[in-house]
């Protein structure tokens, strides 16, 4: 493995620390198992709800305080394409001729990834030590496939998951309809976004749904609940992790669809 | 602004847009067909990608030449005996437009597809001035006869269903026999054919568009796939062209290169099957042709877009690639934007055109896919140059209250971690607590546009910043 041992700060994310840290967990897991050393320096948010609300002057006190934090680390790594597309993409463009931040910007973004890219890319992780039985389906969320590239790399990881199969839906690369602060700005039409997904999701007849991102897999989730669906909806880094035995996305503990 | 613009009602056409079964049927069309298309001739065409960044390059050349190139342009269309007017905005281009018309005596003008004279309000101005516009090309002669605007810049009737254009036809074409069988589109288009046919014979003037104008030769250049255009441009007195500043490409060898990526960007074809090359009127030894030829070339504030952070847009060949594929067009079609031009283009476009304060939720209403940029042939930003446009919002305080006091809420947390983490904490716990048997909340306060369609996640308990301190500090 050729960067065993270096220091990676894990940008956690804000919808991670707060609604679901055992996907920090599983990201950890995922690092250390490839030999990183992971660390987690405080930290709040991206800045991405500001940055795409027009507000530049918030999106530039928030990303100065994540640069700096993140300073030291040989790299970067969030679990998630949207906010590693905010810090490795737009933090630069924020800083376009600011002669003081711009180079930073610029040194920053280059050490940044997200996660499932950042272990097959450049940790050179080949295979993960998982099981999961049953069939899955994968969605492609936005940021991370066109921004970062991350289409390959996941379903790569997800085919050494032993006892896994894993069925692609129709328009996996369609956006879900989240979008960020777009969903509750135009729940009208996030929601028939999400329709569409959810729709194509339950076609495939997959046992859980998988994603890289969480603000994405809640939407999807929470829709895919509120229909009445039972699939049960997951961060990829859960099962590449092997931690697919805790209650999925907005089921109880306990709960008879907890466990699947 | 000539047409009356729905845009700040956004929310509202949407709404009415999405709850409207014959539009949703219709949409299906723009989201299966246009896609796989486009698809098909793309992956035909090894050097398609290299192409895109040839057609962007061209159109950021002659942006940045752009004056040298209108000159150019005028002179080369003086010399094949055509004539240039200059229109500032709309107002001055529809007036130029009656003033040829009314010179002639027209009293019937045919018209083909031109985006410019939507924008320009052109005929609404022509028939308040006594002179009978017809639309040539079948989607736009359908909208015409419901007096709708185009609902996409290159299928301007894609929001109809067969049926509606049926019986837009039987209540308009009353001089046809009522029983007739107008079920297969065949005989639906016969039929326009033949109505379309008595309007290209009594037409005096005959109006187009422009997909491209070319400096070197003084031409214009339009696609089409019905060859009305052709029929519009040829057989009246006198053919005027609608344009605006960025429609000059400086050679006929950029335009065949643009052209390569437009069919293929619009319809997935290879080539549309009439592109039309227009240089100036009838010469002494053609066959036929206008006798007079006019090119009106209209600003109407793009020249402003051009030194600022819109420039990008203007590279714009109009394609309709972006709104192809845009999931919020597919969800509530052309129309809801409520103004010409819709999907992703339209919302750079038209807040530049009518006003970010009255067009400003377009650039809203966009998930920032990026699928629209990742199509687009001149490689346009589409999401960042919406992003600007809520930059201009921001700081002109035109965002809704609502959005600014909970984006000011979440910033003060979020710019200082001291606080946020404590805060947040203890108000994931308090989630938890909550919801801690059902797994997800039905509603939540303050959260309503999220709880109205979906189920919300009750959270796992304890941050994982809380988690991590706890565990490295024992």
């Amino acid at each position: 493995m050729p960067e065993r041992g270096k220091r990676v700060g894990l940008f956690v994310t804000c919808l991670v620390d707060l609604i679901r840290p055992s996907i920090g967990f599983a990201a950890v897991k995922l690092l250390e198992d490839a030999g990183c050393v992971v660390e987690v320096p405080v930290q709040t948010c991206c800045g991405q709800p500001a940055f795409n609300s027009g507000d530049r002057g918030t999106t530039r006190a928030i990303a100065e305080q994540v640069i700096e934090r993140f300073a030291s680390y040989d790299y970067v790594v969030a679990p998630s394409g949207s906010c590693a597309g905010m810090l490795k993409l737009h933090y630069p463009e924020l800083f376009q001729g600011d002669p003081n931040w711009r180079a930073r910007a610029d040194a920053f973004a280059a050490k940044t990834y997200e996660l499932i890219s950042f272990l097959v890319d450049v940790l050179r992780v080949e295979r993960v030590n998982a099981h999961f039985s049953g069939t899955v389906t994968y969605h492609d969320s936005c940021s991370g496939l066109r921004e970062l590239g991350v289409h390959a790399q996941p379903r790569r990881l997800l085919g050494t998951v032993q006892g896994l199969t894993l069925s692609e839906m129709r328009d996996s690369d369609v956006c879900c309809g989240f979008g960020g602060t777009f969903c509750v700005k135009y729940p009208d039409i996030s929601n028939a976004i999400v329709g569409k997904k959810a729709a194509n999701v339950t076609a495939t007849g997959a046992q859980a749904l998988l994603a890289g991102d969480l603000g994405c897999l809640m939407n999807m989730a929470g829709k895919l609940q509120r229909e009445g669906k039972t699939i049960a909806v997951r961060h990829i880094a859960e099962v590449l992790a092997g931690m697919s035995d805790e209650p999925a996305i907005g089921v109880a503990p306990g709960d008879p669809e907890a466990v699947r | 602004m000539s047409t009356n613009a729905t845009s700040p009602r956004f929310k509202d056409n949407a709404r009415k847009a999405l709850a409207d079964a014959e539009l949703q049927s219709a949409l299906k069309f723009v989201e299966v067909n246009f896609i796989a298309r486009r698809q098909e001739v793309a992956d035909k065409l090894p050097e398609f990608e290299a192409l895109r960044d040839s057609a962007r390059d061209i159109k950021n050349h002659t942006l940045a030449h752009l004056d040298l190139y209108l000159e150019t342009y005028e002179n080369r269309v003086v010399e094949q005996g055509g004539k240039v007017h200059y229109a500032i905005t709309a107002d001055d281009a529809c007036r130029i437009v009656l003033d040829i018309c009314n010179g002639l005596g027209a009293r019937t003008v045919t018209k083909g597809k031109s985006m410019i004279g939507e924008e320009i309000g052109v005929n609404d101005f022509l028939e308040a001035n006594g002179i009978t516009p017809v639309e040539t090309d079948l989607g736009e002669y359908i909208i015409q006869l419901r007096h709708e605007l185009p609902s996409h810049i290159i299928a301007p009737a894609v929001h109809l269903t067969k049926a509606q254009v049926e019986a837009d036809f039987r209540r308009v074409h009353t001089h046809l026999p009522a029983d007739r069988n107008l079920v297969e589109p065949e005989t639906m288009l016969a039929e326009a054919r033949a109505v379309l046919r008595e309007k290209f014979l009594a037409a005096d003037v005959g109006i187009t568009g422009a997909n491209f104008l070319v400096a070197e030769t003084g031409s214009s250049i339009i696609v089409t796939n019905e060859g009305n255009g052709d029929l519009t441009q040829t057989l009246p007195k006198a053919h005027i062209v609608l344009a605006s500043i960025e429609k000059l490409v400086p050679t006929l060898e950029d335009a065949a290169q643009m052209l390569r990526v437009l069919a293929r960007s619009a319809t997935g074809q290879e080539m549309s099957v009439y592109t039309t090359v227009s240089t100036g009127p009838r010469k002494a030894a053609d066959p036929d042709g206008p006798g007079a030829y006019h090119v009106v070339i209209l600003d109407n504030g793009r020249s402003a877009m051009l030194g600022g952070e819109f420039r990008d847009m203007l590279r714009c060949i109009r394609c309709g690639a972006c709104m192809n594929h845009c999931p919020v067009y597919h969800a509530v079609g052309g129309h809801a934007y409520g103004w010409v031009y819709p999907g992703p283009m339209g919302a750079v476009l038209t807040p530049s055109l009518i006003g970010v304060d009255k067009a400003g939720n377009l650039p809203n209403a966009s998930t920032f896919c990026g699928r629209c940029e990742e199509v687009c042939p001149v490689r346009i930003p589409l999401p960042k140059l919406m992003r600007h446009w809520r930059e201009r919002e921001f700081e002109r305080h035109l965002s809704p209250a609502t959005v600014r006091s909970g984006l000011a809420f979440w910033s003060f947390f979020a710019k200082r971690s001291w606080l946020y983490r404590p805060a947040t904490a203890l108000a994931m716990r308090l989630l938890a607590f909550a919801g801690r048997s059902h797994g997800r909340f039905k509603w939540l306060p303050l959260a309503g546009g999220w709880t109205r369609y979906r189920d919300f996640p009750v959270p796992e308990g304890r941050t994982f910043q809380a988690q991590w301190k706890k565990r490295h500090t024992a």
